[in-house]
Order: C-alpha cells, then structure tokens, then sequence
C-alpha cells in the first residue's frame, strides 16, 4: 500500500514534472500521467468483472458438474439448450415479463413527471413518498407483497371486493403470476423513469409553450405536440435502463413465488440460478450465462439504436 | 379562481393521490403488518389499526434467528464493499475524466448492465478453490461488482464538471498529480464522493443473489435472513413484516435525509444494482 503510492507519487511527479516543462502559460497536456490512479481499479475489475466473463466461456465448453470432473465438449452445452423445453419457456417468460416491465413502468412513470413537474403544496414530500418504493430493499418488499397476494387473507382482494371484483389467485395461478409480478416490477420502478423524465422536462425551454397558448393550445395539445416530443429521448433513455434492469430481474421474482406455481413465473435468470445452484451444473448452467449476457446485450444494443433513430428524426423534422 | 382553474386544481389532485397512495398504503400496511398479533391478521376484513399493538413482534425478531449476527454481517459486507469501492474507484474516477477515456468507462458501464447471476458460477469456485466460503471475505469482494462500477460512473461525471484551472494552476505550481487530486480535485468532489458512497451503500445492503449463494449459516446478510424466514411456515406475518421493516428500514431513513443526493446520483448514469 505505502510503496504503491509512493509509487504513484513519483510517477505522477515524473509526469507532472514533465508536462510542465511545455511551453509556459500553456496548460500542460493533460493526455497520460493518470494511469497510477486508475491502476487499483484496473486490478479489482480485472479480477471480480473481466475474469468471471472469461472463465464463464471457458466452462460453456465444458461437461462439468460440481464435485466431478471436466470434459471438453465444444458447443454441446449450447446445442442442449436448443432441446431444453424449460429453457425454451424460461425464455417466453422473460421476453414478456421484459415487455411488460418497460412498458407500464414508462407509462405510469412518465404520467408521474408530468404531474410532478406542476406546481403545488406539498410536492418534494410527495415526490419522496412515491420514490421511497425504488430504494426500498427487494426481498423485504417481496415479503409484504407476498401477504398483500395471499388469496384468502391479502388486503389485495379485500381492495378489490370492496369495489365489486371478484378475488383473484394473484401469484399462486400460472395464467396471473406474471401479470402479479409486473404489478409490484411497476410500482417499484416507475419512480426510477419519473425521475429520468422529470430531468428532461426540467431542461424544455418554455417560448414553445408561450406561442402555443397564445395560439389557442389545449393542454392536452400541448402535452401531445411540444411536451411529449421534447422528452423522448428522456423516455428512451429510461426504457434503455428497465430493459436492462426488467430482463436480469430476480429478487421479487425469487422472494415471492421462486419462478412457481410449477414453472410459470421461472425467467432464464431463475433457470439458470437452478441449474448452477440448485444441480450444480456449471458447465451448462455457464453456457445458459453467455447466452443470457448475449440477450442483455442484444437488447441493450436494439435500445441505443432505436435511440438513435428518434433522434435522427428529430433532427429531419426539424431540419 | 375560475371555475376552469378549480377543475384544473381538482384534476391534479386526483392525479397526484392515484400515484402517491400505491406507496403509501403499502409502507403503512407494512406497518401495520407488523404490529398485529396473528389474530388480526388473519381477521377478514383486515383491520388496520389493531386494538392491541403486538410490539413484541419486534422483540421476537431482534431475539431470535441470530438477528444480531445478520445485522452486524450486513454492515460488515456493506461497509468493507463501499470502503474499498471508494478507495478504489473516486480516484479511478478522477483519472478516467482527466484522461478523457470514455472507451473505458463504457467498459465499466457494462459491468453495470451484466446480470449478477452471471458472476456467480466462476467466482464462487474460485472462493471454494481459495478455501474462504466461510467467511464474510466472498461476499465483500462479490460486492464490489456492485459498489466499484458505481463509484466509478458517479465519480466521472462529477470530476467532468468541476473547473480545471485551479488544478492547472496547481500543477504549473509544481505540485504532483496525486497532490492536486489529493488538495484541490478531492475537496471540490466532496458531494459526489457522499453520492457514490450513498448508492454504494444502497445496492450494497440490497443485494440479495449473492448472499443466497454464498452466505452459510453464520455469514448470512440481513436479506438472506429475511428470506430464509419464509420458509418456516410456522414462523407468523407479525415477525416476518417486522423482519422486513427493520431491514428495509436504515435505507428509506437514508433515502428520506438525502433526496437530492441520491436522485442527482441515479439520474446521473447509476442503473439498479443486481
């Protein structure tokens, strides 16, 4: 530790020393000189990020289950997955459980900025209030909405009867669980896009809203012609971030139903947590990993690009 | 006020109970979860607001299940995770914004976007191969795939905007590069250190999926143990929400006091941790 900075200091006095030596008055260059600071870092991402991305190829390659040896079996763990029909499924429910985790999030959470952006009594403890879900610890929340579901005793259908809906089973029936999911997903996250939007609208110039009033705008004109438009970077960028967060999400689903009843609620992150953690199948449970980093990406990559289109055509129907 | 105005008023209103009362009526019945003995909360109706409040399902948990250990475990994997996370990261913070190198930092975002899960498998044998599972050791170094990316991202943007003429005027001085980080860039990035440090230990004290993997019976962290309670069917909904409550509860204490902070800070590229 001690002759690591000492170590750094004398770099950086070398560097320092001779960046200085430029021509005077002039700021010395400020290219190179900075890697001693970046240095522990380098090492512990190597070590806890950039080695596990490796080792996890490595193993897809290989027949190895924990406790027994390894074989070197190609691309045989991958060509399984294509006849694993509960991978195969794990898959579909991602893909909706993703779908719908964006979706509604965006919709309520872009409905919250706008109505927080107004002014009125009360706002920032208001706006603490509905944030408050989005740091709240996962698996605590899990348990109480887990009550909240509970077919028979959950304030949840007690809600419901009392405006006239029959009960329903919530997470306890494959037809709903996900939907159940999404529900909690949404009231957790939407906060999150709020805030992202509430940036955004924050930044909008107020001449257009000026000359539309004095144009004789309605309000919802408004929100749809020069608000909405404004902001929809902001709303990519938001959907960009619960893409990434909705496709690896796992704590509420694991707390609250563990992927049940049966399989219908099991996402390629529960699966491969069973595979790894529950068979201890590490070869294929690392080639379920790869293919699952590869959808994160792939999503990840689909978002800025649709970023960029819109702001593409921002830019032509401005020009 | 015209009467258009008062409908205005009333229609915002409407809008900002829709919104706000899904999160308040669950803390409060969180709450009040917690503080009904097992009668009233099988009761249908539910009550609310119970004639007896059974404070003993604090006691309960506090006594029991090693609450004690989890507690300290927690605070021990959380701080060990933020301390090494900032000792690492605000500096790397600083030369990565100085450096310019924005190819590197979408690296680190990357770390950001990769499912936790995935870190799993080959770290978890290599603590085995290390012969460390017992200890809190796998779960503080896991953790710092959380805390270091975060560090890292808030520091950058925060070193991009703080001025750079009173470090030019420092270097020209001859002070070194680790001086003028140490007495002019540090100082001036205090906020954004308190930022990353809050987040840090938000996603930190959250985490869940390593500790279901790597905790044993005595090193588990307070989600692990909260989690664990469920699978006793004999254990009541009064302890269990209580359970939840006190776990939950350092971090919407946090969350309330530094609002601002913590909102500059996610907007400002952090995504969830997991």
């Amino acid at each position: 530790m001690n002759e690591a900075s000492l170590g750094q200091a004398a770099a950086a006095q070398a560097a320092a020393a001779s960046s200085t030596m430029g021509k005077a008055g002039r700021p010395p260059a400020w290219t190179g000189g900075y890697w001693p600071f970046v240095l522990p870092a380098v090492v512990v991402v190597l070590a806890v990020i950039l080695f596990p991305w490796v080792f996890t190829i490595w193993m897809s390659g290989q027949e190895w289950k924990l406790g027994q040896g390894s074989s070197f079996v190609g691309l045989a763990n991958y060509w399984r997955m294509t006849g694993d029909d509960r991978f195969i499924e794990s898959f579909w429910h991602t893909l909706s459980y993703t779908a719908l985790s964006v979706i509604l999030p965006i919709l309520v959470g872009t409905a919250a900025a706008v109505v927080f952006n107004e002014r009125f009594m009360g706002r920032g403890v208001l706006r603490a209030l509905f944030v408050l879900p989005m740091m709240a610890t996962p698996v605590a929340i899990a348990l109480v909405w887990t009550m909240m579901f509970h077919p028979q005793l959950g304030v949840l259908n007690y809600l419901l009867s009392l405006v006239g809906i029959p009960p329903q089973l919530w997470v306890f029936h494959p037809g709903s669980v996900i939907p159940s999911l999404v529900l909690v997903e949404t009231w957790q996250w939407s906060p999150l896009v709020m805030l992202i939007v509430l940036g955004g609208l924050s930044s909008i110039p107020t001449e257009p809203y000026e000359s539309a009033v004095i144009d004789g705008a309605s309000r919802w004109q408004l929100l749809r012609h020069i608000t909405l438009p404004m902001v929809a970077p902001f709303i990519m960028v938001a959907a960009l971030i619960r893409t990434i967060d909705a496709v690896k999400s796992f704590d509420i689903i694991f707390a609250i139903t563990q992927g049940g009843p049966g399989t219908a609620s099991e996402t390629i992150n529960l699966y491969l947590y069973s595979v790894a953690f529950a068979y201890y199948d590490i070869g294929y449970g690392s080639a379920i990993a790869v293919i699952f980093f590869g959808l994160v990406v792939a999503l990840s990559v689909l978002m800025v690009w649709l970023r960029q289109r819109t702001q593409w055509s921002e830019a032509g129907a401005a020009a | 006020m015209s009467l258009k105005a008062i409908l205005d008023r009333t229609l915002l209103w409407v809008c900002v109970f829709l919104l706000v009362s899904p999160a308040v009526l669950f803390f409060v019945w969180m709450i009040s979860l917690s503080l009904k003995y097992e009668i009233d909360n099988g009761a249908y109706p539910p009550i609310l607001i119970p004639e007896t409040v059974a404070w003993r399902n604090y006691g309960e948990v506090l006594e029991s299940n090693r609450f004690g250990t989890y507690f300290i475990n927690s605070i021990l994997v959380t701080g060990a995770a933020t301390l090494i996370g900032l000792i690492v990261g605000v500096p790397a913070g600083y030369g990565l914004a100085r450096m310019k190198a924005r190819r590197t930092a979408m690296l680190i975002l990357i770390a950001r976007m990769t499912p936790g899960l995935s870190y799993l498998i080959p770290l978890f044998l290599l603590f085995r191969w290390m012969g460390i599972m017992g200890t809190l050791w796998p779960q503080i170094i896991i953790h710092l795939v959380l805390t270091v990316p975060i560090v890292i991202w808030i520091m950058i943007s925060y070193f991009e905007t703080t001025p750079m003429e009173l470090e030019e005027a420092a270097l020209i001085d001859g002070a070194t590069r680790w001086e003028v980080f140490r007495h002019v860039a540090l100082p001036i990035a205090k906020p954004g250190v308190v930022v990353a440090m809050i987040l840090a230990v938000i996603f930190s004290w959250n985490n869940f999926v390593f500790g279901i993997v790597l905790a044993g019976r005595e090193t588990r962290t307070l989600p692990v143990a909260v989690y664990n309670m469920i699978s006793y069917d004999q254990v009541s909904w009064g302890p269990l929400a209580a359970a939840a409550l006190i776990v939950t509860l350092p971090v919407l204490v946090v969350t309330l006091i530094a609002q601002r902070q913590i909102v500059a800070g996610l907007t400002a590229g952090a995504v969830k941790g997991g």
